[in-house]
């Protein structure tokens, strides 16, 4: 049995009289890549938001890595080890893509206001190794080619890569993707693929929303099913695709 | 590249060389009056880039600015004059007013930092007239700022046993309290240009534009949303509490007259004016507005005469009625500024379109 890497037991959220979480645990293991399906509404984003802070959950347990993240604001959250993309993305659209990535360096670096107006050689030091880190992650996501390019000009298939290449800058060691191949060609899902599998076997585990259940069924490791909130079905992707829950789910029960 | 240093430096020279000339050339062609008015300038060079940290670079609309500039005068006037008969040294009660200003920033940021837009503008503008009517009631029971009436004869600043209130004979020159103030003005505003620049071009500066372009995927990058918020406050009520204690000594007298919602609303104008977030745009948009209403001042009143034969609308009712009408053009015409950044420039060019 592999190390378990995130835990969440009994998660519960309501939005005035939507249930929106009801009871969901999860358990997401060290190495993997965790995919997290669900028809539309079902609480998929909503269980994102919950585990990356920006929404508070109203009871439940969330621990990352041995930290207690139960109601952490965001940025503990990424502190801890969670990055995450977002579904409709959010880049900061009038910075260049390079710059993009060093506002993801923020937190894995620490001069302060003082040192920024002294400039002292610890302060030029950190700026030119946030710059280097960068470069070096747009290379790896592959769109170094647009590094001076304002993020809104970048083509759909880059911002994406840009918004991976952002959150891996807080070095986390759970990168959550909402979405990431929604509106993409065949042709860019594959090497999104590539991409995703390079993240993972460069040691960061991987936590996957996707609607394209094709996808998802070749990637994942391990699959969970979301429902109206409630967690239908977890698994390989072999028995989750057999389950008749998960395919009541998706294509509705048949009547006689 | 070595022509674009050459280039540079000769500007940096050429620049460096006027701003050193300019108080004598203006006070010997134009009187000591415009020398007055380009130190105000400076002053509100200062105000308006400390603004500009919080209103250009983070992005939150702020209209009791001038509440900073408040504290900081009052520091300056109740550490040095003889209201408590307490005679500090500028050194000492400059650097206290500019720190106590800090903190009102951050009196003033912690319960705004879930507001944003109209809501933060009016909560800001709330606590721009408290501080001012503080001044103005804190004569009683215990008198503290003296109110209404004001604070009076603060001490000049003094640079070793030379007194800049009092004019001086230098080689046969005479130096005026303006041209000296001038270049203690000009010292301090090359000192916040360059805090200003450093700290947009940092990390602290890009955190304020993730923040300003959209905060919730700051928070997500792990930007702690609160902090930067606060910092931005308080750095840019830093400036303005320096500005204050110039403004206190200069003047020789303050009271809260001085501190009222136009004057924040002038500030705002500048930044906005000038090219909100561009530090040369927000010093040009200070510089202007400073010294155009000046202008008009001595232009209208003798252009009526002269075409009329007779004064046809108050020199001062049509002063303010120009100024608001350029200020309308301006900014139907230019709503990025005078000078704007690329990047603000581009977002301009861009909602247009769209």
């Amino acid at each position: 049995m592999s190390e378990v890497l995130l835990k969440i037991e009994g998660i519960n959220k309501r939005f005035g009289g939507l249930h929106a979480l009801s009871n969901v645990s999860l358990h997401i293991n060290k190495g993997e890549i965790y995919g997290l399906i669900g028809p539309n509404g079902a609480g998929k984003t909503t269980m994102f938001n919950v585990l990356t802070g920006l929404y508070t959950p109203d009871e439940g347990s969330f621990t990352f890595d041995g930290n207690d993240l139960f109601r952490a604001p965001p940025h503990v959250v990424v502190k801890t080890g969670i990055a995450r993309t977002f579904q409709n993305i959010r880049l900061f659209h009038e910075m260049t893509a390079l710059e993009n990535v060093m506002v993801g360096r923020h937190i894995r670096s620490s001069a302060n206001a003082l040192g920024a107006v002294l400039r002292n050689k610890s302060t030029r030091d950190e700026e030119a190794a946030i710059e280097a880190k960068a470069w070096e992650l747009l290379r790896y996501v592959g769109i170094d080619d647009v590094a001076y390019e304002r993020a809104k000009n970048l083509s759909y298939g880059h911002q994406r890569r840009l918004e991976i290449a952002r959150a891996l800058a807080t070095e986390p060691k759970l990168l959550a993707l909402d979405e990431p191949a929604a509106g993409m060609n065949p042709s860019e899902t594959e090497s999104l693929k590539a991409l995703m599998e390079k993240i993972r076997d460069g040691g960061v585990t991987v936590l996957l929303i996707e609607h394209d259940v094709k996808l998802m069924m070749g990637l994942c490791d391990r699959i969970a099913v979301l429902d109206y909130g409630k967690k239908i079905a977890e698994g390989v992707p072999e028995v989750v695709r057999k389950d008749p829950k998960v395919i009541e789910a998706y294509l509705g029960v048949a009547h006689e | 590249m070595t022509m674009d240093t050459n280039k540079k430096l000769a500007v940096f020279i050429a620049s460096a060389i006027v701003l050193a000339v300019l108080p004598f050339v203006v006070g010997n062609t134009l009187g000591n009056s415009w020398v007055r008015t380009i130190d105000f300038a400076l002053l509100y060079v200062m105000l308006a880039l400390g603004l500009n940290i919080v209103v250009g670079f983070a992005g939150l609309l702020d209209l009791g600015f001038i509440a900073f500039y408040a504290v900081g005068a009052y520091t300056f006037a109740l550490l040095g004059s003889p209201h408590f008969d307490i005679h500090l040294p500028f050194y000492i009660s400059i650097p206290l007013g500019a720190g106590l200003a800090a903190m009102f920033g951050l009196l003033l940021g912690t319960p705004v930092l879930k507001l944003k837009g109209d809501y933060l503008a009016i909560v800001t503008l709330g606590f721009g007239e408290i501080v001012r009517i503080f001044m103005n009631n804190l004569n009683a029971p215990v008198n503290i700022t003296n109110g209404p009436q004001g604070i009076n004869l603060i001490d000049p600043i003094q640079v070793g046993g030379v007194s800049l209130g009092k004019a001086i004979e230098v080689f046969g020159f005479s130096l005026n309290p303006v041209h000296m103030y001038y270049y203690v003005f000009l010292f301090l505003t090359v000192v916040v240009v360059i805090m200003v620049y450093r700290l947009q071009h940092s990390r602290i500066g890009r955190a304020w534009v993730a923040m300003r372009e959209d905060s919730i995927a700051a928070a997500a990058m792990g930007l702690n949303i609160r902090n930067i918020k606060l910092l931005a406050f308080a750095l840019g009520a830093l400036s303005g509490g320096v500005a204050g204690g110039l403004f206190a000594t200069f003047q020789g007298f303050i009271s809260p007259e001085s501190f009222g919602l136009l004057e924040s609303i002038m500030i705002l104008a500048m930044v906005v004016l000038g090219g909100m977030g561009h530090i040369p745009g927000v010093i040009l948009g200070a510089v202007v507005l400073t010294i155009a209403p000046e202008v008009l001042r001595d232009v209208i009143g003798p252009l009526q005469m002269h075409t009329f034969g007779k004064m046809i609308v108050d020199p001062e009712n049509a002063r303010m009625l120009l100024f608001g009408a350029a200020m309308v053009i301006m900014m139907l015409v230019r709503p990025e500024g005078m000078w704007p950044s690329k990047r603000r420039a581009a977002e301009f060019k861009d909602a247009k379109k769209g």
